[in-house]
């Protein structure tokens, strides 16, 4: 009941119009209301004709989230590759710190990086900009990969590499022809996480983006702050949250695999 | 024989993470060391003036910090005892369990922001529908607009949207635990809560600790929520440390400033979660 109760409520009330919002609070249509399509509707209306932009926002949170996952999940498999099978050595520095460093990335609080990135960007010109968004998306989510990565390939075990390079393989083909292969399972739960992330994160799309590129949660956000028309809002709000559903149904099925299991330690 | 490969594996992802992280690290301690706000932009150098004031004369820091401290203690704490209850719920066999496994993922999965907006709707101090069922008992309670009422609605967010992610690291322990100790402990004719004393809580103990220690580690970056739902009202009732930079930051634009505190968060952050790991270890480890 507490985890649905807040859909419910949302689903309810993005059938409402301006009375039965203002009324006082209200659950069932027909019953308590007359439900009206008014929030629905406005979401595919342009913001000329008194819609709500949310369609533009929705594409671009898409393509952001999508080409960040992309090259966080690509460098990030490839350097979790090398951590699981080479060993490397710099002095004091091991295997074990190099993975700690990527981890550790997550500790650092977004506001910490926002300033010198906000002002970073704008010495580069992409304040606003997608390449400058996917830039920094990509820091917040590699570490995620790294750490989903490493975790998995300890698991997937050496001898199919060496095997391939007995074969006669190069080192890139044993890793993009057999290594890679056995592990779409990590890649997708790693995928996943990458994506959650990335389209649920507010705090830099808010920072570092104004008009021309908005994405979605800030989009959603801004209508919180005007006349606060709850319809759209919640209509919004669940449109925006319906993609990632598909994904719990996923994560749920990789989960009773048994593919998640080791990804702590 | 793969010396030189290696490093093509590894150096592309670390060299992106470091280009594009070592700037910003760099610059903030150098930015900490000016006074660059919005009437006099540029990097002067005022030494360790900033730190001094923040140290002297700014209360409201550490006491967003004090607040944020207890705001991520508690909700860490809540979210371990829901989602490990849950985690056990499902993990048996029950009906539906497929089904709750994802009823109980789906919060995690949405845009935090979005569903405090939502929120924020449902806890509406006269059109929400939290008050109007309280209304039945003559309760009428300021959830967004009261000190305190404010923080726990923060905390109902915070624990609604989270405990998933403990659920399923939780979860995903308990399907890898073996099951050796649970056949020796049900030929000792241990019961159910006996086996979860010495067995179940014992074996999860790493995972526990590693799951609390993700969470706290998100959890000490608190501010969407806080945002959205009150602004860090009313006051300062729900300010916490991220949100008070980013007020500094970049409504003020006191850069200089901002990067001293944000600095300042950083280290605090990184000294008391390593303190914290190494009591949890100590603590639910014995040995």
């Amino acid at each position: 009941m507490f985890v649905v109760a807040p859909f419910l409520w949302a689903l309810s009330t993005s059938f409402k119009d301006f009375n039965s919002v203002t009324g006082g609070a209200t659950y069932i249509p027909w019953v308590d209301f007359e439900p009206s399509l008014e929030g629905w509707r406005v979401l595919l209306r342009s913001p000329a004709q008194g819609g709500v932009n949310i369609v533009e926002p929705y594409f671009n949170s898409i393509a952001v989230t999508c080409s960040a996952s992309f090259i966080s999940i690509f460098l990030g498999t490839l350097a979790a590759y090398a951590l699981s099978r080479f060993t490397f050595k710099a002095g004091f520095i091991k295997n074990s710190d190099i993975t700690f460093f990527f981890i550790s990335q997550r500790i650092m609080p977004p506001i910490v990086l926002s300033i010198p990135f906000f002002i970073m960007l704008g010495k580069l010109g992409l304040l606003d900009s997608m390449v400058g968004l996917v830039m920094v998306y990509v820091v917040l989510l590699m570490p995620i990969a790294v750490w989903i990565m490493v975790d998995f390939f300890n698991k997937v075990p050496r001898e199919i590499d060496e095997t391939a390079l007995i074969d006669g393989c190069n080192p890139y083909q044993a890793f993009y022809k057999v290594v890679l292969p056995n592990s779409v399972p990590g890649l997708i739960v790693a995928g996943m996480f990458c994506m959650i992330f990335g389209w649920t994160d507010f705090f830099f799309a808010f920072i570092l983006t104004f008009t021309e590129v908005q994405l979605l949660p800030v989009a959603i956000v801004a209508l919180n702050s005007s006349i606060t028309p709850w319809w759209s809002l919640s209509a919004s709000a669940l449109v925006s949250v319906a993609p990632l559903i598909v994904v719990a149904f996923i994560v749920e099925r990789y989960l009773s695999k048994g593919n998640l299991s080791g990804a702590l330690k | 024989m793969n010396f030189k490969h290696k490093y093509l594996f590894l150096f592309p992802g670390l060299l992106v993470l470091i280009g594009i992280l070592i700037f910003p690290v760099g610059f903030t301690v150098r930015l900490s060391m000016s006074s660059w706000d919005s009437f006099f932009p540029g990097l002067d150098y005022v030494g360790l003036e900033n730190y001094f004031r923040l140290f002297q004369d700014d209360s409201r820091f550490w006491e967003a910090f004090g607040r944020l401290s207890f705001l991520s203690v508690t909700t860490v704490t809540l979210q371990y005892v829901l989602g490990f209850a849950l985690a056990l719920m499902v993990w048996k066999d029950i009906a539906f369990k497929r089904f709750f496994r994802v009823l109980f993922l789906i919060p995690m999965m949405t845009t935090p922001v979005i569903m405090t907006v939502i929120w924020k709707t449902f806890f509406h101090e006269s059109l929400g529908p939290v008050n109007d069922f309280l209304n039945i008992f003559g309760w009428n309670p300021l959830w967004l607009s009261s000190e305190i009422l404010s923080k726990v609605t923060v905390i109902i967010v915070e624990v609604w949207q989270w405990t998933p992610f403990m659920f399923l690291l939780l979860l995903a322990g308990l399907l890898s635990l073996p099951k050796e100790p649970y056949l020796a402990a049900s030929i000792d004719g241990a019961g159910p809560y006996r086996t979860f004393i010495y067995v179940t809580f014992p074996l999860m103990a790493p995972i526990s600790i590693g799951a609390i220690i993700i969470r706290l580690i998100e959890a000490s970056k608190i501010m969407d929520t806080v945002y959205v739902l009150t602004s860090g009202g009313p006051g300062t009732a729900t300010e916490t440390s991220s949100f008070y930079i980013f007020i500094k930051g970049l409504r003020e634009f006191q850069f200089g400033y901002s990067a001293a505190l944000s600095f300042t968060y950083l280290i605090i952050m990184i000294i008391s979660l390593t303190i914290i790991a190494k009591v949890l270890v100590r603590l639910m480890i014995r040995e």
